[in-house]
Order: C-alpha cells, then sequence, then structure tokens
C-alpha cells in the first residue's frame, strides 16, 4: 500500500470521528431547537464564542465516550507492531492482516504504537478523572469555605491559614512529594482519601437537614436513603480489596469485598487525590469570598429576620445567589485540572507510563522532539484544544450571566 | 503599617516552619529513607544492613528531634561506631571522640548550615546559590518579556471595549492562557529549532545557556557577584539558545495578566473623569496615555506579584524540557531522589518567594489606591 498524503490523512482522521460529528450535530440542532426554554444553557447558544468552547470540549467529551466502545480508534492503543518506529504519518501498516487498518494515521511512535489511537483513547483519562476531581474539589471548598466566610472569627483564620500553606507549595513539588510509588506505599494518599471523599456526604447531610429539619417525618427517610448510598459508594471508593491500606508492616480493614461495588486502581486513585487537593484551596478562597460578600444583603438579614438556621442560610440563601462565578469558576477549574493532569504525566507521575493519557504520551515524544516532532505534536494539541475550549465556554457563560 | 508589616511576618515565619516540616515529614516518611539508603549504598541491601546505614547518619531519630537539629534548636546528632570513630551532622568525616566533643553543638539553618545534598554530594547552600542565579538570569529575561507586552496586549484591548483589537487580542489571551508550557515549549520546539520540519531558527535546548563563568573573566571596576549576574544575563545566553525557553514561560502568564489589565481599563475608560475629558475634547491618544492609563494600572500589579510564584512551576517544566540546569531542574533531581536536605532548601527558597511576593503587593497596592488604608 502506498503512504497517505497530506489532504488523505486530514480526511481520514476527520472520517474517524464520524460517530462524535453525528453526536454533536444532534446535540446542537435540538440545543439550539428548544434553547428559549433551557435557561443558561439555552443562552449559551447565543454567544458565538460560547458556543465554539462548548463544541470544542462536547468533541472531546463525545470522542473520550466514543472511544470506549471501539467507534473511533484505528488500533489498539497499547500494541506495538514491529518496523512503525517513529514512522511518519500517513505510514502504511507493515503486515497487515485482513480487518486491520491500513495505516498509521499519524505515525508511529518510539515504541511503534499507533499516535491516532493513544490520542483518542487519552482522552478518556482526562474525560472521567478532570470533572470528577473539579466536581470533589467544589465540595471541598463550598463545605469550608461558607462557614469560613460567613460565621468568620476564629474559624476563618485557621481554615484560610491553612488554605494559604497549601497555595504556598509550589505545585510541582507537592505532586513530587505524594505521588511518588514510596509514599503510595506508605498509605498516605488513601488517608487523604479517606478526609477528601467524606466533604460530599457533609455536604449533602447538611443540604438536606438544613431545609427539612422542620419535617422529620419526610427528612428522616430521605436522609437515610441518600446517606446511606453516598456512604457505600464512599466505602467502595476508599477500599480496594477490603482493606483501606494494606502494606508489609500494617494494614487497615475497610468494606469487605463482597460489598465493594468497584476498584480504582492505585495510580489513577493518587492522581485523582493530589488534584483535589491542589484545587481545593482555590476553590474555597473563592467562596469565602462570595459568602462574605453576599452576607451583607438584604435578603440574608431577611432571613436571619425569620430565625432561618446559619446553614439554611448558607446553602439555600447565599449559595444559590453564588452560582454565577461558581458555575464560571467551575469550567476554567475543569481546563487547569486538565493541565495539571497534563503536568503530572510530563513529569511521569502517578499514572503507569505505558497510559495514554496525553501528558504521559507528550513526555515519552519529547525525548526525540527536534528529529521526530510527530510523537508529541497531537497529544498537546489536543489538550490545548480542550483547555481553550473549557476557557471559551467559561467565556460565553460569564457573558451571558452578566446580561440579566 | 509598620505592626502591619510585623504581624505578616510573623505569619510568614509561621507558615515557613509548618510547610518545610511538612515536607521533612513525607520525605521521612520510612518507604522514602529506604530508597535513599539503598540508591545510596546498593541496590541488594539487606533489611538490616538498611536499618544500620540510617542509623549510622541520624535517620532513625524521632522526626521531632531530626527536625529541630535541621532547623537548628536541637544540638546535631554524632554517632560512634564499632571502632570508636565518630560521624556526626556539624563535620564531615571521621573523628575522635576528643575533636568530636570540640565540634559538638547547634548546626541548622539559623546557623547557616544548610546541610548535604546526597545527589550532588556538595553543600546545599552552594548548590541552591549557584541554580538561583541561573534561573534569576532566566526569570529576568522572563519578566522583561512578559510585563510589558501583557500591559500593552491589555490597555490595546481594553481602551475601546468590544472593538475589533479588543475581540482579536481577547482571544489571543484566552488561547496563551489555555496553553499550559509543556504544549507550548512542544509547539516551538517544532516549530523553530526541530531538525525535521522545523525552521531551525532557535535551538531546542538550553544547556549552553547554563555554562559556567569561564576563570579569569570580568573587570576590575565591578564587584564579583556583579560580574556574575551580568554574566549570567548577558553573556552566556544568547538569542539563539534562550529565546525559546523564555518566550515557552512568558506566554503562558501573559494571556491572564493581559486578561486583568483589559478589564481594568475597560472600568477605568467608563469612568466620569474620562467621560468629562472626552467631552472637554482632549484628544483620545491623551486620555489613554495622561488619564486612563496610571489607574489602570494598579490592579495588574497585584497580579504580576502573585503571578511570580506560578513562574516558578513554569520554571520546573521549561527547565526539564529545554535541559536547562537551573532550580526548577535541580527541584526535579532532588525530588526524584529523595534528596532531603535539598528539597528541603528549595522549599525553604520557594516559600520564601511566594510570602514576600504577597507581602509586596499587598503593600504596593495600598499605596498604590488611595481609597485602601490599613489603619
Amino acid at each position: 500500500m502506498e503512504p497517505l498524503g497530506f489532504l488523505e490523512i486530514i480526511g481520514r482522521v476527520l472520517y474517524q470521528f464520524t460517530s462524535v460529528w453525528l453526536a454533536l450535530i444532534i446535540l446542537f440542532a435540538s440545543s439550539i431547537a428548544y434553547k428559549r426554554k433551557l435557561g443558561l444553557y439555552g443562552k449559551l447558544f447565543d454567544s458565538p464564542i460560547g458556543m465554539v468552547g462548548f463544541g470544542l470540549v462536547m468533541f472531546w467529551v463525545f470522542t473520550g465516550i466514543f472511544s470506549q466502545f471501539d467507534l473511533i480508534v484505528t488500533h489498539d492503543s497499547l500494541s506495538q507492531v514491529s518496523g512503525m518506529k517513529n514512522k511518519i504519518p500517513g505510514t502504511p501498516l507493515r503486515g497487515a492482516e485482513d480487518g486491520d487498518y491500513g495505516w498509521y494515521l499519524l505515525g508511529g511512535d518510539n515504541l511503534a504504537r499507533d499516535i491516532f489511537s493513544r490520542m483518542v483513547d487519552g482522552s478518556w483519562v482526562v474525560v472521567q478523572i478532570a470533572p470528577l476531581a473539579t466536581l470533589f474539589a467544589f465540595m471541598v471548598g463550598i463545605t469550608l469555605g461558607l462557614p469560613a466566610g460567613y460565621f468568620g472569627g476564629k474559624l476563618d483564620t485557621i481554615i484560610s491559614f491553612m488554605a494559604n500553606l497549601i497555595l504556598a507549595f509550589p505545585v510541582i513539588l507537592l505532586f513530587y512529594l505524594l505521588v511518588t510509588p514510596e509514599i503510595v506505599a506508605t498509605g498516605v494518599p488513601n488517608f487523604m482519601a479517606t478526609v477528601l471523599f467524606i466533604f460530599p456526604i457533609i455536604f449533602a447531610g447538611v443540604l438536606i437537614n438544613s431545609r427539612y429539619h422542620t419535617q422529620p417525618a419526610f427528612r428522616t427517610p430521605l436522609m437515610i436513603g441518600v446517606l446511606g448510598v453516598m456512604l457505600w459508594i464512599y466505602l467502595s471508593l476508599i477500599s480496594t480489596n477490603g482493606f483501606l491500606v494494606e502494606n508489609k508492616d500494617y494494614s487497615i480493614p475497610a468494606l469487605p469485598e463482597i460489598l465493594d461495588l468497584f476498584d480504582v486502581s492505585g495510580g489513577i486513585l493518587v492522581v485523582f487525590v493530589s488534584v483535589v487537593f491542589v484545587n481545593s484551596p482555590t476553590v474555597f478562597r473563592i467562596v469565602r469570598g462570595l459568602a462574605m460578600d453576599i452576607k451583607t444583603r438584604d435578603y440574608v438579614a431577611a432571613a436571619q429576620t425569620r430565625g432561618e438556621g446559619s446553614w439554611y442560610i448558607m446553602l439555600w440563601e447565599i449559595l444559590p445567589n453564588a452560582r454565577g462565578p461558581l458555575i464560571v469558576d467551575f469550567c476554567l477549574r475543569i481546563g487547569y485540572t486538565t493541565i495539571l493532569l497534563g503536568t503530572l504525566g510530563f513529569f511521569g507521575l502517578g499514572l503507569p507510563p505505558e497510559s495514554p493519557d496525553w501528558g504521559s504520551t507528550i513526555n515519552d515524544g519529547r525525548k526525540l522532539l527536534s528529529i521526530y516532532p510527530h510523537p508529541a505534536l497531537p497529544p498537546a494539541l489536543a489538550l490545548l484544544s480542550l483547555v481553550l475550549g473549557l476557557n471559551l465556554l467559561a467565556d460565553g457563560l460569564r457573558e451571558e450571566s452578566l446580561k440579566d | 503599617m509598620g505592626l502591619f508589616i510585623l504581624r505578616r511576618s510573623g505569619v510568614m515565619i509561621i507558615t515557613a516552619i509548618c510547610l518545610t516540616f511538612i515536607v521533612f515529614f513525607l520525605t521521612n516518611l520510612y518507604p522514602n529513607l529506604e530508597k535513599l539508603a539503598k540508591t545510596q549504598g546498593n541496590f541488594r541491601m539487606s533489611d538490616e544492613a538498611v536499618t544500620s546505614w540510617l542509623d549510622s547518619r541520624g535517620y532513625t531519630q524521632p522526626i521531632f528531634v531530626k527536625y529541630g537539629q535541621w532547623l537548628g534548636v536541637v544540638p546535631g546528632w554524632q554517632f560512634e561506631n564499632d571502632k570508636g570513630e565518630i560521624t556526626g551532622r556539624c563535620f564531615k568525616g571521621k573523628k575522635t571522640p576528643e575533636e568530636a566533643a570540640a565540634e559538638a553543638g547547634l548546626c541548622g539553618i539559623i546557623q547557616g548550615h544548610w546541610g548535604q545534598s546526597t545527589v550532588f554530594k556538595n553543600e546545599v547552600g552552594t548548590i541552591v546559590g549557584a541554580r538561583l542565579s541561573r534561573t534569576g538570569a532566566l526569570m529576568f529575561w522572563v519578566l522583561i518579556l512578559m510585563i510589558p507586552s501583557a500591559l500593552i496586549v491589555g490597555v490595546l484591548a481594553g481602551m475601546r471595549e468590544g472593538s475589533k483589537t479588543d475581540r482579536t487580542l481577547s482571544t489571543f489571551s484566552i488561547l496563551t492562557t489555555a496553553t499550559p508550557e509543556y504544549v507550548s515549549g512542544v509547539i516551538l520546539i517544532t516549530v523553530f529549532a526541530s531538525s525535521a520540519v522545523g525552521l531551525k531558527w532557535f535551538k531546542g535546548t538550553a544547556t549552553a545557556a547554563a555554562k559556567n563563568m569561564p576563570d579569569g573573566y570580568g573587570w576590575a571596576f565591578m564587584p564579583d557577584w556583579m560580574v556574575g549576574f551580568w554574566y549570567r544575563v548577558a553573556e552566556a545566553p544568547t538569542f539563539e539558545n534562550f529565546f525559546l525557553p523564555v518566550l515557552t514561560i512568558s506566554m503562558f502568564g501573559m494571556g491572564y495578566i493581559a486578561r486583568m489589565t483589559r478589564a481594568s481599563m475597560a472600568e477605568v475608560m467608563t469612568a466620569q473623569y474620562i467621560r468629562t475629558a472626552r467631552l472637554k475634547g482632549v484628544k483620545f491618544k491623551d486620555i489613554v496615555m495622561k488619564h486612563a492609563l496610571r489607574n489602570a494600572l494598579i490592579a495588574p500589579f497585584t497580579v504580576i506579584m502573585l503571578q511570580i510564584p506560578w513562574l516558578l512551576n513554569g520554571v520546573v517544566i521549561v527547565e526539564t524540557l529545554f535541559n536547562f540546569k537551573g532550580f526548577g531542574w535541580a527541584l526535579v533531581q532532588a525530588a526524584g531522589n529523595n534528596d532531603i536536605e535539598l528539597l528541603l532548601g528549595i522549599s525553604v527558597v520557594s516559600v520564601v518567594v511566594v510570602l514576600i511576593t504577597q507581602l509586596i503587593s499587598d503593600i504596593g497596592y495600598v499605596y498604590l489606591n488611595p481609597r485602601i488604608r490599613i489603619s
């Protein structure tokens, strides 16, 4: 078979993404048709910048999801094909059999793996971790930031001091200290996970209780239901093979294996924890600032006069009114989390070295960058476009939410 | 004001102590010490050999005692082996009991003793100093490139909000904030330095820019440290080997400062006194230069100062990518090899940089903005 020309490569790459294009068209057509009924999300489609950003983000979200169903990739992202080492884009596959895709569309990397498939599979790592980690960071930041801003005083001083302490660390030093195999063996990340992941449960519990504590007949079953499910997920999340921490010196038992819903592999859990840990203090500072600003408003004074509890005021009066800036920051922060994940991969921390995530792929490719630039470029551009999309989306949302 | 600075300095010292203790704690966890022993000794050491190796170097003492020794508030450890020779924290090599007794005492960072680096086999103070001067030169050029271009982009975009210039420049600044250093570095190297497809204008490594000052370099009329700084900033780096790393770091920070400048400029341009000036018929150029600019630059000042610690991150990535053997490169080496005392030295320096820039930004903000006074 002949090597592919430049236009042929582009054509074939675009064709591989057919399922993503279809999904994007359906999503955009239905959203634009009903945009007046969809609130802030609908208004996004009035701003061209917001639409471009949303399109870019959804492109990678769909790519990540569909890559799990093998709709896009041309080869297995981990298998090596002899003779394809560092081959340039469009090289025909050596020794292709029936049913194999005939070319390496974006070339082969240093270990003779298909770059295109690795880039596509790498999007799943980001789509899986970044939004969820950001959500957890928001839970921690909100649960600590609201009382700090609302009550002020000693509580505020102590929590703020701790937040500033984490912020004064150079992020990379922190990653190197937390995400090494030796530290993982001591179980420090597992303890941090145990502490950090409990915040969503506290948040949900306080949220429900502050709203329905006057109707115990309704509240108690609801609380038991919601908290029970969350607690189960929490215990499944932090325990692996029936243990919280298991190494040669000591082990702490947790949920028995029969009840364990799912196992998160060690590498991903550590990466997840460290990203949440780095993001939470900034969210805390934003929420604290917003709470300090909003607590002087009249509707808060009205609620205080009505005799509402402090937690009710924080969660049902202040928080909904802070949603604008928080949603915008949420988008920006997913982008920042993506950058952090890339940084971890770039230094070869956390995820296994053969993992197709973009940071690790850039790290593999950079060593031969001046001779073979093609392995490092696709993941770099992919990461750039996703973060750019999130930034544009945040900009569009900010513009639209300022209008009313 | 004096009280404010005093209180902030107090908080600074407490923060630095807490932070270094966290670093100390994490690096002194047993698996880390075991790894250190095996990389320094040999990889096939038995568990007993590891323990005795750690014992003879004072690593198995309680953590607070070790931390106190590092800080210089607890006398340094001494260890006597079976031959009666004594090794200790405060001196190099082996000594007899009488000599060792004379050397006993406090030796920590308070006394100016930063300890030994296990990776580079040298004094931590020397290493950090040498590395800092290289990275200082890098930062110098980054600030020279980044601040003026960010301010110009921001002012041009913000002076006519919503215009075509504004749209273009704002998109450009969003693009740069979305490009982390390891992405822009890869793209820039491919375009400008790669031997396969690139323009070959610049070099893809900055190793040459970090070379040491040759002997006999200098002038009689300048003190040594000035000559050293001049050499690092102007002589060793050339446009060819230094422009790409400088550009890579500057780009990521630039977009953020430009956006802040744009927002503050746009806000100033809607103020009453600008409208009055326009109605009086003052030329647009004069309004921007004489009336708006000064007030619009207050907010970016804070942002620039707070951006400096963030540059430190960029420095680590760029120094790794371009193989420039500076402070960030030393951090990666120290962290990768669990070089405890070097890591602590590096954390102290970076924490001090972070806290001092915060302090300067607070004080500067008060001076620049007459509406805020600290009572």
